[in-house]
This record gives structure tokens, C-alpha cells and sequence, in this order.
């Protein structure tokens, strides 16, 4: 028997260029700290507790331990970490709360992108024998994909643009939103570009930034929220690392899990899509069949705020607030992970039939 | 903890290695792990298309320099196009991997989950990566002896435990990786007295008494019931299986025998039905990269009772003839690819199961656990496996 599975709670910082007097685990507490009190659970009253996160950001090893001190683990909790977006946190705890093994699960994560150049940074994720070598950054990387999307006439650089000032004007809405409000289209095609054919508008903003979800099993989320949103499918798939095996044009991983998650099985009322490039939302929406009757994105997205390692999670609690709060009843979420999209995450979240 | 358990039996049915050494020069990342991810998946009779969806682990990325390597190693594992969890949870994390591969099947999720996880410390600088250079935070400034070490001597002023006893662990471990041809260190002319007098490293810790720095790797096919019922070779069962967390340092911490670990026990125990450890498990392969954690975790595990796991290792209990044998591999003090090691724990407590121990087989051996531990003794994950279906 299959066990239905919600989001119950969800919490996130105001994302900020940078938080030179937070540690890490002053960043994360406070959203731990809101989340269990949205939903009256203490720490060890907690099944399960699961994270997200990349010692790379803070330049040094297992700063994870130190965010665990923030959960306050006594007594002894169950408890396990992925080096990865807290969207694959979620999903180890939606798997261990599929076991039975648990009613309720915490999932957190964040990221610090101040302390370095995260474009450097996430060079360190390539290939280290061919690619890193050559330190091709994140932007450079989402260039070549959005010039191959240009190239191939499915954009062009105002479009482009116009996703940015959608996304941007729709952040004015988000509190917790790093970049609010935007100019129009034309004065944002008049900037320099930052790696062509990508300008700044193009590429997300620095962030530093936490979330934190509560999942809950069948009666215990009926208990611990009137309105669950209910995760009726979750899948995530990766894809080849060297760019230049793949379509950057197409995003096959985020289609697959797409189908394996139920997406395409019922019309959607809206999607939030972890895209850090404009380009990007192009090649998801494209994978995700969502034309403009979907709104997309309605928080802002990692355009507007981009705390990595927790934007993809804040996706899933961003559709979740939807639902919670009756502005949707099916949402989609997305994350993604490495370079062009090369890991992606899909899940349908659904409130009660109305 | 829950009402309703919705777990389906998970079985091992195919289990790969690297031979374990200090520096693989001939192969890369990606080829370490490969290597043993082809010999499980040989081990099994299954090739990659029966492969639902892939779980790596390794200890921090800052070892070999690699941020998220499941990015890279996503080709070189058979995993485009599939789920791929990557698993990080300090010197655990082995046994996190496997157990969250193991969920995976449990939940039924996946019907077929491959696990690797694999340290390649030549291409690292573990001091490094070991070290914490935050203010107001402990300095590790000696490695993991010297955070460790402190506490080994909490346990002999405990314990009134002489100070002979780490050397005889030391010595029985290095001695059986002799019969394990996958271990790193094979010292054919070790002897007790040449462990006793090997340089202190850090007192009461000795050199012979530490583990090496290894490149190596490890996986595991995990599947179901179906699964199993195909296998070409008995599987091991996995009959319970946990982890548990406690903060890294705080009033009140016992480092010398830790509740989570405690608690990490007693969870595999009720799940699998245990109730005298002692008598029960038939062999056990725990995580002792310094010889003294032998004696105790065995109290820690409810091997013996506070104060008393010395006299066990003293008696021979846990020598490979004797009624406990614990590490008959040779354990992490003869092999050390960090992220690996707790991986290696729980796939030699399966092979011992599945009668597949070669040389180091013990008799008869029907249920075992696999220990891990990582970060301050802060982090545990166990399993216990058995030769037959559990029951529930």
C-alpha cells in the first residue's frame, strides 16, 4: 500500500547578496525554527531529518555538521544529508516516509554564495580530468546553451528579456525575494552583456539563503495542516556530464521524470520551475509541454533569488504555499542540478478534490 | 516510531570491490568506481540496463577536489537517463548510501538499485579536507587521531583497561586482512611485538593501531523479493537497518560511547528481532579505524556490558576462531578508502551471509551486522543481514 505523503510546512530566509554576520547555521535556524512552529512538532518529535547542501559554497568540509547543531539533535535524531539541493533531501525523506519507517520528516537546506565567486565555485563540479581544468564558469556554460536555443530559432534575446521582466515584476509579490520589480524589456536589452548572448538580466542574481520544508504521512498531515498539498508523483532523472554529448536545446531528464511524476496526466494550474537562466525556462517548458495558460514562476524563481543548494527545494515549497493558501489546487515544481540542466526533479503536488 | 510499516524485503545480491590501495594510478574517479560497480553487477548475473536507479557516496568533495561528483561520474556509472542520489554523511556515509538504496527498494520505489561509494585519497589531501579552520571551533589540527584520541584514553581511565589492548586489536586486524585479498595493507611479517613498538602517534594511539589512507571502492546490487527469487547466488537479507545523528560537541556528550550510537542499535535490533546481541550475531564488522574503538563500540553495540568490551578482546572473543569474530576482513585498519569503508563494513557482513567470505568466511555465519560510523562519533548507520527472508 502506498502511503500519501504532503508538504505540511515550508519556510524560507529573505534571500540577500550577502550575509557576512551569519554562520551558516545562523542562516538555517531560523527557518527550521519556523517551520516546526507552523506545525507545533519539536526537533525529536521529528521522524526523520534529512539536508541539502555544498561545503564547496562555504570552502570547507563537512559544514554540514555544524547546520546539524542548529536542528538540535538531542536527543539523538534519524537523520541524513545529501550533497546535493534540498529537493533530493525531500525526496530521500519522501522515500523514507513511503517505508512507514516515519510519519513526519524536516527537510532544510541552504547556501552561502557570498564567501566566494560562486561562478568559479561551481566549476569544481565538472569533469576534473577534462573540464574543470579549464574553469568554464556557470554563466559561460548557459551561454553556449541559450545560444544553441537562439541559434535554432526557438528564442531570441528579447524574449529573453521579457522572462526576466516577468519573473522579476512578479517577485515584487515575494517578500523573501532578492531582486523585486524590474524596467522594461528595452532598458534591460540596452545593458552590457555578461557573456554573450546572456546579459545580467539573463543570469540569476548571487544569493545567500535557506529553506526548510515539513513533510507529513496520511492522518499525520490531515493533523498538522487543513490544506496538505499532497505529493502525488516525484521523479528525477540526470543526464550525460560532457555538454558536448547532448542537445542543449532539450531537456529529456526533466521530460522523463516529468511523465514517471504523473505531470502530464491533468491539467496544471501552475508550475515553479528551478531555471536560474531565462534561457533555461525556455528548454523546461519546452520538456514540460507548458504553454503561457501556465503560470510560471509566480514567487519570481531563481531569477529573483538564488540561494544554491536551496533554490530547488524553495521551488517545491513555493508550489506547495499555493496550494496551502487555496491560490491553486495542482502545481508542478522543478529543480535542477549541474551544469545545462543536466539533473532535474519533478514533482506534482495536488491540494484535497474541491 | 510509526504504526504502519509499508517496508518490502530488500535482499544483496550482487557485491563488488576494488583491491584497496594507497594510490590507483591507473585508473581515474570514474574508473574506481566502475570497476567495482562491474563487479557487483557481475556478481549479480545483471548488466546495467537492469539497473532502476543508482546511489554514490563519498566522504567531503573536498578530498579529491570534486564538487557534486555525481555529475561527473553519471556516465561512467550507467546512470543517464536514471535517478541518481548522491549521499554525504562524514565517515557514515557508506552505510547511509546503502541504506538510502535500500529505501529505495523498500518503499517500492525502484525494483533494482545500484550503490557505490568510493574515496580515491591519492587524489586528495584528507588533512586538508579534515580540517575546520572556523573560529570558535575545535581544532583539528592533527587529523582524526588526534580528535579520536582523547577520548581512547577517556575509555582506559573508564575502564581500567591496560594499555596492551588497542596493539592486540591492531595485530588481529592486520592478521586477518592476510586472508582477504581486497585489503590494503598485507603485512606477512607483522608481528604483536612489532605493533607495541611502532612510533606513537598520538598517545595512547600508535601507528600500527591507525588506519591507512586507501584508494578504493565499493557496490552493492540491491533488489526485491522478485529480484531475489532470479539471483544467481544466495542473497543476503537485510533484516534492519538504521541511522541516528547527534550534535558534534555539547555538555553532556559521551565520546566515549555515544546515545546515538546506542540508539542507533537498538533500532536494528528491535527491526531485526534481536534480543542478545552477543549470542544472536555471528560476526560483526565494525567501523574501528583506530584500534581501540574495537573494544568500544563492542560496548556501545551491547556486545558486552560498559567496561567490559576490553576483556572480550583480551579473551580472543573476537578473533576470527573465536565466538565473536569481529572485522574477519581485516577491517578498516587495514583498508581506509574513507567514503567507502562504511560501505565495505556492510558488504562484508553480507558476503559472511551469503557464504562468500572466501579465506575469512566465518562457519556457519547467519546474521551479521555492518557498522559505520563519521563525523565527532557524532554520525552512526548500521544494518544486520541475515541468510533467510525476514519474517516480517
Amino acid at each position: 500500500m502506498t502511503r500519501d505523503i504532503a508538504v505540511v510546512a515550508f519556510a524560507q530566509t529573505s534571500h540577500t547578496r550577502r550575509t557576512d554576520q551569519l554562520s551558516e547555521v545562523e542562516l538555517v535556524m531560523p527557518v527550521i525554527h519556523d517551520v516546526l512552529k507552523q506545525t507545533g512538532l519539536a526537533a525529536n518529535r521529528i521522524g526523520f531529518t534529512c539536508s541539502g547542501s555544498s561545503d564547496y559554497l562555504a570552502g570547507r568540509a563537512f559544514s554540514f555538521t555544524m547546520a546539524l547543531d542548529g536542528v538540535g539533535a538531542w536527543p539523538p535524531i534519524s537523520e541524513s544529508h545529501v550533497e546535493m539541493d534540498g529537493a533530493w533531501a525531500l525526496y530521500e525523506a519522501w522515500v523514507k516516509l513511503r517505508t512507514g519507517e516515519a510519519d513526519t520528516a524536516l527537510v532544510y537546506s541552504y547556501g552561502k554564495s557570498s564567501p566566494g565567486s560562486v561562478r568559479d565555485v561551481l566549476t569544481r563540479q565538472l569533469d576534473p580530468y577534462t573540464l574543470a581544468p579549464l574553469w568554464p564558469d556557470s554563466v559561460a556554460l548557459a551561454a553556449l546553451q541559450a545560444r544553441a536555443l537562439i541559434d535554432s530559432g526557438l528564442t531570441d534575446e528579447a524574449a529573453l528579456a521579457e522572462t526576466a521582466v516577468r519573473s522579476r515584476r512578479d517577485a515584487a509579490g515575494n517578500p523573501h525575494a532578492q531582486l523585486r520589480g524590474s524596467a522594461d524589456a528595452a532598458e534591460l536589452l540596452r545593458g552590457p552583456y555578461e557573456v554573450e548572448p546572456l546579459r545580467r538580466h539573463d543570469c540569476p542574481p548571487i544569493s545567500d539563503g535557506a529553506a526548510a520544508v515539513v513533510l507529513a504521512a496520511g492522518d499525520a498531515a490531515r493533523a498538522l495542516h487543513a490544506n496538505p498539498a499532497w505529493i502525488r508523483g516525484i521523479d528525477h532523472r540526470i543526464e550525460a556530464h560532457q555538454p558536448g554529448v547532448r542537445d542543449l536545446t532539450e531537456s529529456p531528464s526533466t521530460r522523463t521524470a516529468a511523465v514517471a511524476a504523473g505531470a502530464f496526466d491533468a491539467p496544471l494550474d501552475a508550475a515553479e520551475l528551478h531555471a536560474p537562466f531565462t534561457s533555461q525556462e525556455i528548454v523546461l517548458r519546452r520538456a514540460l509541454d507548458l504553454n503561457d495558460a501556465v503560470p510560471v514562476n509566480l514567487s519570481g524563481g531563481a531569477l529573483a533569488a538564488n540561494p544554491v543548494m536551496a533554490a530547488g527545494l524553495i521551488r517545491i515549497g513555493e508550489a506547495a504555499a499555493l496550494i496551502h493558501d487555496g491560490r491553486a489546487r495542482r502545481v508542478l515544481a522543478h529543480a535542477t542540478s549541474g551544469p545545462c540542466l543536466q539533473q532535474n526533479l519533478v514533482a506534482v503536488l495536488e491540494g484535497e478534490a474541491r | 516510531m510509526s504504526a504502519q510499516r509499508n517496508r518490502r524485503p530488500v535482499a544483496v545480491v550482487g557485491i563488488g570491490q576494488t583491491k584497496h590501495v594507497a594510490a590507483r594510478h591507473d585508473v581515474s574517479i570514474a574508473g574506481l568506481l566502475r570497476e567495482a560497480a562491474v563487479r557487483a553487477l557481475a556478481d549479480a548475473e545483471l548488466s546495467w540496463a537492469d539497473i532502476d536507479a543508482v546511489v554514490i557516496g563519498k566522504a567531503p568533495d573536498f578530498f579529491e577536489g570534486v564538487m557534486m561528483p555525481e555529475l561527473y561520474l553519471a556516465d561512467a556509472l550507467g546512470a543517464v537517463g536514471k535517478p541518481m542520489l548522491r549521499v554525504h554523511t562524514a565517515g557514515s556515509v557508506g552505510g547511509s548510501t546503502a541504506l538510502v538504496a535500500a529505501n529505495l527498494v523498500a518503499a517500492g520505489v525502484h525494483g533494482t538499485v545500484l550503490t557505490v561509494a568510493f574515496e580515491k585519497q591519492s587524489e586528495s589531501n584528507a588533512m586538508w579536507g579534515l580540517s575546520l579552520p572556523v573560529p570558535f571551533q575545535q581544532p583539528l589540527t592533527a587529523g582524526a587521531g588526534g580528535f579520536f584520541a582523547p577520548h581512547v584514553r577517556a575509555y582506559m581511565r573508564r575502564t581500567g583497561a591496560p594499555d596492551t589492548v588497542g596493539s592486540l586489536v591492531a595485530f588481529k586486524d592486520r592478521h586477518n586482512a592476510l586472508k582477504n585479498p581486497y585489503a590494503h595493507l598485507h603485512e606477512h611479517d607483522l608481528t604483536l611485538e612489532k605493533v607495541q613498538t611502532s612510533p606513537m602517534l598520538w598517545d595512547p594511539i600508535r601507528y600500527s593501531e591507525t588506519c591507512p589512507s586507501s584508494d578504493g571502492a565499493c557496490a552493492l546490487v540491491l533488489t526485491g523479493e522478485r529480484g531475489a527469487a532470479r539471483a544467481p547466488r544466495r542473497p543476503a537479507w537485510v533484516h534492519g537497518g538504521a541511522m541516528r545523528s547527534e550534535p558534534t560537541i555539547f555538555a553532556g556528550k559521551d565520546y566515549v560511547s555515544p546515545q546515538a550510537g546506542r540508539d542507533c542499535a537498538a533500532d536494528v535490533y528491535r527491526q531485526a528481532g534481536i534480543t542478545d546481541p552477543r549470542r544472536q550475531i555471528d560476526v560483526a564488522e565494525i567501523y574501528v579505524p583506530f584500534s581501540w574503538y574495537e573494544p568500544m563500540w563492542l560496548e556501545n553495540l551491547g556486545f558486552a556490558e560498559e567496561g567490559e568490551g576490553w576483556k572480550l578482546v583480551e579473551a580472543g572473543v573476537t578473533e576470527i576462531d573465536g565466538d565473536l569474530p569481529v572485522n574477519p576482513s581485516g577491517g578498516v585498519l587495514s583498508s581506509n578508502p574513507i567514503g567507502a569503508s562504511g560501505m565495505i563494513r556492510f558488504a562484508e557482513a553480507a558476503m559472511q551471509v551469503r557464504g562468500q567470505a572466501g579465506e575469512h568466511q566465518i562457519d556457519g555465519a547467519r546474521r551479521a551486522l555492518g557498522h559505520a560510523y563519521g563525523g565527532g562519533a557524532q554520525f552512526f548507520s548500521m544494518w544486520l543481514v541475515g541468510d533467510e527472508k525476514p519474517e516480517h
